[in-house]
């Protein structure tokens, strides 16, 4: 087997997460903030945000769940059974906000029915991905090739503290695009609210961070190995950087900029996960390597994704150019 | 851990449960996805304002009917892990790949050019829209093309190795895409897909024109749809015979169980129309037959003989009854569709295929007809593969994740709730939709009447300025 490939593969996976998180993280975090906006113009206008895009963003979590399987298919074999409740909620939970969006346009009687079907549906589905990525990071029990632990093992208080992190995380990621996207008394409480969600964050993130050393696995070792650690230590601190410029931009009514750095807080603390996991796949049990498919496999697909990729991204950002600039009560949708 | 029975047979009825839910969707999107790009393309070309109607009328439609199908794909794409690990596993290698390239070929495609195909006619010029609906089009068509391969290769597998941990391991791409049974399989599919929303779009136009045979939108669709009928149910009659005579080559055991044929015959079988299988006994109880005409249709040669079940040992019978009354199901209602197209040519070369009530009539109550043959079909197939996931190398029983029959029990309850509930709303929403008239200056996805109207100025200026008027349909605001 071709070690690199692996690595690739990992990489694009990572990078297609990453993207999912992007994408879907802004529109999972309108849902939530939903009861935080007044029925009528407002709810109209933060939907009419997201309408034309949702389809698209939950199409990077397809390929996460696809691209796991076909990349590193050990790897899903054990880690979906073990996730099991969080997947399955997570679902029903996308099934449910998913439709809302469509359905709210057609029925303006039940429209505040669907609206809560939105908002619950957004949170659990936020909760879940994040109880899936404490779960992860916890370790599952493994038994030969397969999942060998219970149907609650995934149910502990650093999965609940990382559920609630990425609730208040896709929040911000939220309350920070209709800061971008709006204007008036919306974007001036987006402003405040931004601000209340960022410290949330901060101290999200601090309390992962700290718990996860003290996870039964090699994370304490990979984060502070002598010389490793002056490598590690730019995370934290361009953590702390991002931070500050992230409370300015506020202060100084910045459109675009609070969105964007919020989005670098996000991929600081995912580089963070990487530095933790890798170069585990399941861990502590399986690595990268141990889990790949096939070179034949993995070559196979690289050659799509390769071609396939950029083109992906460049009419993705053509379809968000589209629609870009302020949306009003009217909209597109 | 324990491995239940009852666990894998909950596993196995949330899999048909939901991949069933699913397949309704693309299967009336792929059609419609076409038939909106042929209506586009004729607006185009002829400027007609109909076809831009019927284009606005149905993208409303497909708008829902896409939704439903995007959510309840997330869900199957994840269903082989939580559900099938094992098969996962041991076959993720080869079907991966192939769910991989429909991910980047075509759901990505599909999703990038969605928005602009709902809500971007009056933001990108014609020509980029029309593109968008091509795009969108294609889409679906490419997405069929790599998950009927990966479907097929579990019928018939070709193209891979075993390597020591169990695993399938590809040896040849070209022969594991287009393994033995796919070609057969993706245009049965496809024509299935077709003729599900032309016999849609066919009863909605006539409905509409049993209450105003005048209304033009109504008649253009009813007369598209039922050319559509009669140009394609031959052709699927063809194909579907192609497919049948491939399955019989590859998976004997299924044909049998279309057939209801547990003995074998030494010369010439019968063809059993009706019947009880009894698959416990290996008999067809209360038979009608014609004989002979089963070795006429597999051998073309009313005198060859056909090998029974009776050659297959028992733990590798699928279920017979299912499998032979879904088939019957299909054939039956695929005869139907057949005397449809063929009562609308005539009709029309009678000059009467706008007020023949009796035709509407009939042609009201086929709208459904697509979608029952598309699941009985499904199961027909699906159902004849068991007892494996992967036709004579990995079975049902031993593809299923280290599950715990609770944990199933529940998630399948909480399935059945959420699909039936949500799902009912859809179909109930796109009844609704269809059940009124297509009109001139139909709006599209972005200014449905039911939405609510609001004049400008709630929000400041500059957001008005970039944005059309609310309410106005795509050709009032091309004469402003």
């Amino acid at each position: 087997m071709n070690p690199d490939l692996a690595i690739v593969w990992a990489c694009i996976l990572a990078f297609g997460v990453f993207a999912y998180v992007v994408m879907d993280g802004f529109d999972l975090g309108i849902g939530i903030l939903f009861p935080t906006l007044r029925p009528g113009v407002e709810r109209d206008i933060a939907m009419n945000s997201i309408a034309p895009v949702w389809d698209g963003n939950e199409t990077w979590l397809v390929l996460g769940g696809g691209g796991l399987m076909a990349a590193f298919p050990l790897a899903y074999a054990i880690l979906l059974p073990a996730l099991y409740a969080p997947i399955t909620a997570m679902l029903l939970a996308l099934i449910f906000r998913g439709v809302a969006l469509e359905f709210r346009w057609r029925d303006a009687g039940h429209r505040p029915f669907w609206d809560f079907a939105f908002t619950v549906g957004s949170i659990v589905a936020a909760l879940a991905q994040g109880i899936t990525l404490g779960a992860v990071l916890q370790g599952v029990a493994v038994d030969g090739r397969s999942y060998g632990g219970g149907w609650w093992d995934w149910l502990t208080p650093f999965s609940l503290l990382t559920g609630a992190s990425v609730l208040v995380g896709f929040g911000l990621l939220g309350s920070c695009w209709l800061i971008w996207k709006t204007e008036g008394e919306l974007q001036a409480r987006a402003y405040r609210r931004s601000r209340r969600l960022g410290a949330g964050l901060m101290a999200c993130i601090a309390a992962v961070s700290l718990a996860t050393l003290f996870l039964p696995g090699a994370y304490y070792e990979r984060w502070f190995a002598w010389p490793k650690v002056l490598y590690t230590a730019q995370v934290p601190l361009l953590v702390l950087i991002t931070s500050v410029l992230f409370f300015r931009s506020l202060a100084r009514k910045r459109e675009l900029a609070p969105f964007l750095l919020a989005l670098a807080l996000f991929l600081l603390s995912y580089i963070g996960l990487m530095i933790s996991i890798y170069p585990d796949v399941v861990p502590n049990d399986v690595t990268i390597w141990e889990a790949a498919a096939p070179d034949r496999s993995l070559g196979f697909m690289l050659v799509g994704a390769a071609v396939l990729l950029p083109i992906i991204l460049a009419y993705t950002a053509h379809a968000y150019w589209v629609f870009r600039g302020k949306v009003g009560t009217e909209g597109y949708h | 851990m324990l491995e239940s029975p009852a666990a894998l047979t909950l596993a196995r009825l949330q899999f048909a449960f939901t991949v069933s839910f699913h397949f309704v969707f693309p299967a009336f999107s792929i059609g419609l996805a076409s038939y909106l790009a042929v209506l586009e393309g004729l607006w185009l070309r002829t400027g007609r304002e109909t076809y831009l109607n019927l284009f606005q009328y149905w993208l409303k439609i497909f708008a829902i009917t896409f939704a439903m199908g995007v959510v309840s794909g997330i869900v199957m794409s994840y269903q082989f892990g939580t559900n099938w690990s094992v098969f996962s596993d041991r076959a993720g290698s080869v079907i991966g790949p192939l769910m991989a390239y429909e991910v980047l070929t075509a759901f990505f495609l599909e999703a990038g050019f969605l928005g602009v195909m709902l809500f971007g006619l009056t933001r990108v010029g014609r020509g980029l829209h029309f593109t968008a609906t091509l795009a969108v089009a294609a889409g679906t068509l490419v997405s069929a093309f790599w998950i009927l391969s990966a479907n097929s290769w579990m019928h018939t597998p070709a193209g891979h190795s075993l390597n020591a941990a169990g695993q399938f391991v590809p040896e040849d791409w070209l022969a594991i895409i287009f393994n033995p049974s796919m070609p057969y399989r993706l245009a049965h599919t496809v024509l299935a897909a077709y003729l599900t929303t032309s016999l849609v779009v066919g009863a909605v136009g006539a409905f509409h024109l049993r209450r105003d045979p005048g209304n033009e939108g109504a008649r253009t669709m009813f007369s598209m749809a039922m050319w559509m009928a009669v140009l394609v149910a031959p052709i699927q009659v063809v194909v579907g015979d192609l497919h049948g005579l491939s399955t019989f080559e590859h998976q004997p055991a299924k044909v049998m169980a279309m057939e209801g044929h547990f003995e074998s015959h030494e010369a010439g079988a019968p063809l059993l129309l009706v019947g009880l299988p009894d698959q416990a006994a290996g008999v067809v109880r209360y038979a009608v037959s014609i004989p002979r005409a089963s070795s006429l249709i597999l051998r073309h040669d009313a005198n060859a003989p056909l090998a029974g079940l009776d050659t297959v040992p028992r733990e590798d019978w699928p279920p017979v009854a299912i499998v032979f009354w879904s088939f019957r199901v299909m054939v039956g209602l695929g005869v139907l569709i057949l005397a449809l197209g063929v009562c609308a040519l005539v009709t029309r070369l009678r000059g009467r295929l706008y007020d023949s009530r009796l035709l509407h009539r009939f042609a009201t109550a086929m709208g459904p007809a697509g979608f029952v043959a598309v699941l009985a079909g499904w199961v027909t197939t699906e159902v004849g593969r068991q007892p494996y996931t992967i036709h004579g190398l990995l079975r049902t029983s031993d593809s299923v994740a280290p599950l715990d029959a609770p944990a199933v029990a529940g998630s399948l309850m909480a399935f059945a709730v959420v699909y039936l509930g949500v799902f009912g709303v859809g179909v109930w929403y796109l009844l609704s939709l269809m059940a009124r008239a297509p009109h001139a200056g139909e709006p599209g996805p972005e200014g449905d009447p039911e939405k609510p109207t609001r004049t400008a100025g709630i929000t400041p200026g500059p957001a008005t300025d970039r944005l059309r008027p609310t309410g106005k349909t795509y050709a009032e605001s091309e004469r402003s």
